[in-house]
């Protein structure tokens, strides 16, 4: 039995211009005990399928199931067996952190969860701060919150839809490092990120949404195998041509090109050469899982 | 209050809700409780004052007596559907109805819980009222399981409207507009300050058709033993609608009206 299912699931939105497809026939499985990657560009769909898992949202046709559980049909027994970090820094007001645990955690009818919900307070760097009222705590602080709520209730199933937005770069280090061992101890984790390195250095499958579609589902490991190429890398003093520009992937002044042999390292070099630049720190590099993603999601078209 | 907190942990889901609830309005008591209560004080004093020597009810009863029952009902009505409005509003607004949305919670322990903290908050401040107005008039209790019958159902009444209003609006004007064009009218005009024996026969034709009349009127029957119309035919149609306005708002639940997109 696969932690989570997809089958066939689309959703529509209606709006102002029309319909707005949304999802369109996005069929998956993730097994249990999987770190689970889902990756695309904004309005890819993919809060929209995390919150058709939640049951945040309903989908116009298809199945979804939870560690064998249908998300409509049998919701409890599916929600019991999820937690999810939503991605929006929301909490309630008129609490501590330690009642929004407790509170979270009796929803879900769990009985003597004290021992579990310090634990998690300790865990997530938050012992300090579990009678603070939500309102004092900085973003952060807020987000471990949500983790916290979030696995309250022991879920088998972790959904993280984009937790380390706007988050510090020592939390999303404490953050991973306790998501990692959640993992190992048997939980099956789905992810949404913008940072596909964390996505390359955590998930062992990964899944790319464009336009409401499934465009690669494979072994993070072997997405990397299969972008054979190598990646030229330098920085440049002034403004690319247009014609090179549309081949490379420009951050500010920092280039890349998309390399399979010497022949063509020297042909871009050659060109930038002849445009009357100068390129410096010049270094390749193995394609990562971002080179993979803008060449599946067509960026450099 | 960290004292409440502590005894989150080992409830029914559906209890902890209700609990949740009601600690929610109960940390801003002072709004939530102490100002409605400051409130109908004026009303009392202000309406009693000057109208104290002029009106005779039912012939024996004082216009100050006649119209405590008044105040305190109304301020059961009127809390009970804040209480549910502005949490679900709110919360919806806030984003934090996410926490309860990704709960296993079915639709009918979501109607308990708003409907029940609800009634919880309206009797929470109808006590209050009573106890601080009731200094200030002869009271009788004639039947008091008639009072405790209208208080409740007439919380559990507006709890309920409140539960749709808070689902159907947006944004807190939508809210303050159900409030204020439907809620504080019915209210006033359901005989609160007045017996509607005393209206033209026209207006106590209107009257009839507003179901919160027969709350009021029913919950006076219990201090008084006298109303404009049986306790009987009260409980009737204040209990139908009830039930009619639980079934829409069990409904919207069950489909997620405005809540599951």
């Amino acid at each position: 039995m696969p932690a989570i299912s997809f089958q066939s699931v689309s959703k529509t939105y209606s709006s102002a211009k029309g319909p707005f497809k949304a999802l369109d026939g996005v069929s998956f499985d993730i097994g249990q005990g999987e770190f689970f990657g889902l990756l695309g560009p904004n309005g890819a769909g993919k809060t929209t399928l995390i919150s058709i898992l939640a049951g945040l949202s309903r989908a116009n046709a298809g199945r979804v199931t939870v560690m064998g559980h249908d998300v409509q049909a049998d919701y409890a027994q599916a929600r019991r067996q999820l937690g999810v970090v939503p991605q929006e820094l929301v909490f309630d007001p008129f609490f501590s952190v330690r009642e929004a645990l407790r509170i979270q955690s009796g929803y879900f009818g769990v009985k003597n969860n004290g021992a579990w919900i310090d634990e998690l307070l300790e865990s997530l760097g938050l012992a300090d701060k579990a009678g603070a009222n939500m309102r004092q705590l900085s973003g952060g602080m807020k987000r471990r919150v949500l983790v916290a709520q979030a696995l309250v209730h022991k879920p088998p199933v972790i959904v993280l839809d984009e937790p380390t937005a706007g988050v510090d770069v020592e939390l999303r280090q404490t953050l991973w490092q306790f998501i990692a061992k959640l993992n190992k101890q048997g939980h099956t984790v789905l992810l949404t990120t913008h940072y596909l390195e964390e996505a390359e250095a955590l998930c062992s499958r990964v899944a790319m949404l464009k336009q409401g579609r499934v465009v690669a589902l494979e072994r993070t490991s072997e997405l990397l195998k299969a972008a054979s190429s190598n990646v030229l890398r330098f920085k440049l003093d002034g403004e690319l041509p247009a014609a090179l520009a549309a081949q490379a992937r420009v951050t500010g002044r920092i280039v890349q090109f998309p390399a399979h042999d010497a022949g063509e390292i020297e042909q871009y070099l050659a060109a930038v050469r002849e445009a009357g630049l100068h390129a410096e720190d010049v270094e390749i590099r193995k394609a990562d899982l971002e080179d993979v993603f803008l060449d599946v999601m067509g960026a450099k078209a | 209050m960290s004292e409440a907190g502590e005894r989150g942990g080992d409830m029914l889901g559906w209890q902890t809700l209700l609990y949740k609830e009601i600690l929610r309005f109960w940390k801003v008591g002072f709004q939530t409780v102490a100002a409605p209560v400051l409130t109908a004080i004026l009303y009392l004093l202000i309406f009693g004052h000057v109208l104290e020597d002029h009106v005779k009810v039912y012939g024996t009863v004082s216009y100050t007596a006649f119209l405590v029952p008044g105040l305190v009902m109304m301020s059961v009505l009127q809390n009970a559907f804040a209480n549910s409005s502005s949490s679900l509003v709110q919360s919806k607004i806030m984003g934090s109805l996410v926490f309860v949305l990704l709960t296993p919670l079915s639709h009918w322990h979501w109607f308990v819980a708003y409907v029940g903290s609800s009634i919880v908050r309206g009797l929470a401040v109808g006590t209050g009222v009573f106890l601080v107005t009731a200094w200030f008039a002869k009271l009788s209790f004639v039947a008091p399981g008639w009072i405790l019958v209208f208080a409740v159902l007439g919380a559990a009444m507006l709890g309920t409207l409140g539960l749709i209003a808070g689902l159907w609006a947006d944004k807190f004007d939508q809210m303050a507009a159900f409030q204020n064009f439907l809620i504080m009218p019915m209210t006033f005009l359901s005989g609160v300050f007045y017996s509607i024996h005393s209206l033209p026969a026209f207006w106590q034709g209107v009257s009839h058709l507003n179901p919160f009349f027969y709350m009021i009127d029913g919950f006076r029957y219990g201090f008084f033993g006298v109303s404009d119309v049986s306790p009987w035919l009260s409980l009737a149609i204040v209990g139908g609608a009830l039930v009619v306005v639980s079934a829409i708002a069990v409904h919207l639940l069950r489909i997620g009206y405005k809540i599951r997109g």
